[in-house]
């Protein structure tokens, strides 16, 4: 009963003294400000950045691992080094299809960037897929309309196509683009599907896209040089791993590669991109915490200083509440709380500061920049170390004085 | 007996040299006594009443207040001593400027833990005793000097406390003003409360029943006053 007493006039005595020097509480509490809304600010981006990753990723799947000649992340000496592998061929696909027991879909795969026509319609930079019947599994392509290709279809080399969502938009504004033959890079091929929309990827447009059966992507777009990229998908992600290593190994048995010899192929795979993401976004977060961390304690010193100040102008209202039966205790909580109220008026206007300045970002940059609950825990966890660790000094010097003395303070 | 001070020493150390403040002080005063300190400056005048105010412990001695032993008391003990037992009315006031003089009054109560409701009734009490029912809500600036020694009076009265300690309490008032706190004094006193009063001036010292003279740290005489 008592301290609850205590605590609202403490509560009390710290409004008081806010209001009193308001130039002051404000120039104070504009430390904490400044530190919040940075740090949550950072974390917001970060966060944003994070989010927008996974969304970016979530087009590569996470049961599919691609046997291809150079792995995705690799420093310029890898690449020299990697040059001359020898490329991977639509043989090996098959071989590997029916060597692996992991193994749902294997589809081998072959890129181009080629003009698009329909009548007098043109769309450049199409993308041009060169693949089997199983990369519908593999990459996720469903047609929404029409059918994918068929097994009979790659291996009669027909010259049919599934095409993207954007594709039929652009080239089939009013017309359904099922029959009809439009021309890509210079042959024509018959739309038997649009596939359902995918959104993008690092860029990338996935709906403009074009699949026709590999062995005419071969004799049409030419095959020498060029090295297959082959998709294998797995049941269950957890198959990953153990899929890495079967594959690993048909590949080496097919390569022929003995015990001594490294391996002259890469298999990628989704997770590799997130932890070179994570290696280098916790670059990111140590600097934010850096920052957060120096502009916090900056802000805390302030308070610690406005305490100190105000213990020295308040020793007499000390010795008279002492006079009067304060103790030791209730002198402490009285500035203890007074540092918990700038710091948590500091903190609740750093925290709105940093949803402005978050959506700011997000509505004028391509910077995502996210903020949840969580901001208010964090927010919490500043209050009570910043006001306390800071309070602390002062409020004891405050309560440690002598009552005499204080008394006789002019 | 409410104050019994036996062999009473201060011994204050200024870097290594000790100064003795009081020599041995002996005095006992009873309930509702009226007891007036005086002594030039130097004589520990104001380490006794410091002493009696339970602001401050002796070096050496006993000091009983109430049959409490306060001789040794932590910082904590003596701060609910004086909550409990003294009520302190200072030269300066010593009203928190801020603070109306009904939050003022209300403060030792605030310390005992007394819920808000219950502390106000009181506190407005205490401010119509010493004649302020009409200026409870005023800030100390807005008050002239007598009625800021009222409001200090309340302050002292309020807890009901064993002693009433004065220290110059018409120090900082004009003749008129000083006469009028000195009546309600002589008002409480006849109320039952036991009052100490420090002060350096005769005419204030005769207002009490019995004057005790300090000198260099002695009780250099202590007699009742005869002429009222």
């Amino acid at each position: 009963m008592r301290i609850l007493i205590y605590i609202s006039e403490s509560f009390k005595i710290a409004f008081e003294a806010l209001r009193a020097y308001k130039m002051r509480s404000v120039l104070t509490t504009l430390g904490i400000v400044i530190g919040v809304t940075t740090v949550i600010t950072i974390v917001a981006l970060i966060q944003g950045l994070n989010k927008s990753f996974a969304n970016q990723l979530s087009a590569i799947g996470t049961t599919t691992l691609y046997i291809q000649k150079f792995p995705w992340i690799m420093n310029d000496k890898q690449f020299f080094a990697f040059r001359n592998r020898p490329n991977l061929k639509v043989e090996d696909a098959e071989r590997l299809k029916s060597m692996s027991k992991l193994a749902v879909a294997v589809a081998p795969t072959l890129f181009t960037g080629k003009t698009t026509k329909y009548k007098e319609r043109n769309l450049e930079g199409t993308f041009i897929v060169g693949t089997t019947t199983d990369y519908m599994e593999t990459s996720n392509v469903i047609p929404e309309f029409g059918r994918f290709l068929s097994e009979s279809d790659v291996n009669h080399r027909r010259p049919l196509c599934l095409i993207g969502s954007d594709v039929a938009e652009k080239l089939f504004p009013d017309e359904d683009p099922i029959g009809k033959r439009i021309t890509v890079g210079g042959r024509r091929f018959k739309v038997i599907g649009v596939a359902e929309k995918k959104g993008s990827m690092f860029g990338q447009n996935l709906d403009q896209v074009i699949v026709i059966p590999i062995g005419i992507f071969q004799t049409a777009f030419g095959a020498r040089f060029r090295s297959v990229d082959i998709e294998v998908k797995v049941a269950r992600p957890e198959e990953l791993d153990d899929a890495e290593i079967e594959l690993t190994g048909i590949m080496r048995r097919i390569r022929g590669l003995t015990s001594d010899e490294e391996d002259n192929f890469s298999i990628n795979k989704q997770s590799q991109l997130m932890e070179t993401y994570k290696s280098l976004t916790s670059t990111l977060w140590a600097v934010a915490i850096g920052v957060g961390a120096i502009s916090l304690l900056v802000g805390g010193i302030g308070i610690m200083n406005i305490l100190l100040v105000s213990v020295t102008e308040r020793t007499r209202e000390i010795g008279i509440r002492k006079a009067l039966g304060a103790r030791r205790f209730d002198i402490m909580m009285q500035f203890l709380i007074e540092s918990l109220m700038i710091c948590a008026i500091g903190v609740a206007i750093g925290i709105a500061l940093a949803i402005g300045v978050a959506k700011f970002i997000a509505s004028t940059t391509p910077l995502p920049a996210s903020i949840t609950a969580w901001v208010a825990f964090l927010g919490l966890g500043f209050v009570l170390t910043i006001g306390l660790f800071f309070g602390i000094y002062p409020a004891r010097k405050a309560a440690r004085l002598n009552p005499i003395e204080a008394l006789r303070y002019e | 007996m409410l104050i019994e001070l036996q062999s009473i020493e201060k011994i204050y150390e200024i870097g290594t040299v000790k100064v003795p403040a009081l020599k041995g002080i002996n005095v006992t005063v009873d309930k509702n006594e009226y007891v007036a300190i005086m002594g030039p400056s130097g004589s520990g005048k104001s380490t006794l009443m410091n002493i009696v105010g339970c602001l401050d412990t002796p070096s050496n001695g006993t000091y009983m207040l109430n049959d409490n032993n306060v001789s040794d008391m932590s910082d904590d003990e003596l701060a609910e001593i004086r909550n409990r037992e003294i009520g302190f009315v200072f030269q300066t006031f010593n009203l928190l400027p801020r603070a109306s003089a009904l939050h003022n009054v209300e403060l030792p109560l605030i310390y005992n833990g007394t819920p808000a409701t219950k502390r106000r009734k009181q506190a407005e009490e205490a401010l119509d005793r010493v004649g302020l029912g009409d200026r409870m809500h005023h800030k100390p600036n807005e008050l002239s000097g007598g009625q800021r020694q009222r409001v200090a009076i309340a302050r002292a009265l309020v807890n009901d406390p064993s002693i009433i300690l004065a220290d110059e309490p018409t120090g900082n008032l004009d003749s008129r003003t000083g006469e009028e706190i000195m009546e309600i004094f002589e008002d409480l006193h006849d109320g039952g409360n036991t009052i100490i009063l420090v002060t350096h001036e005769e005419y204030i010292a005769e207002h009490s029943d019995r004057i005790i003279r300090l000198r260099d740290g002695l009780v250099e005489r202590d007699e009742a006053v005869h002429e009222r």
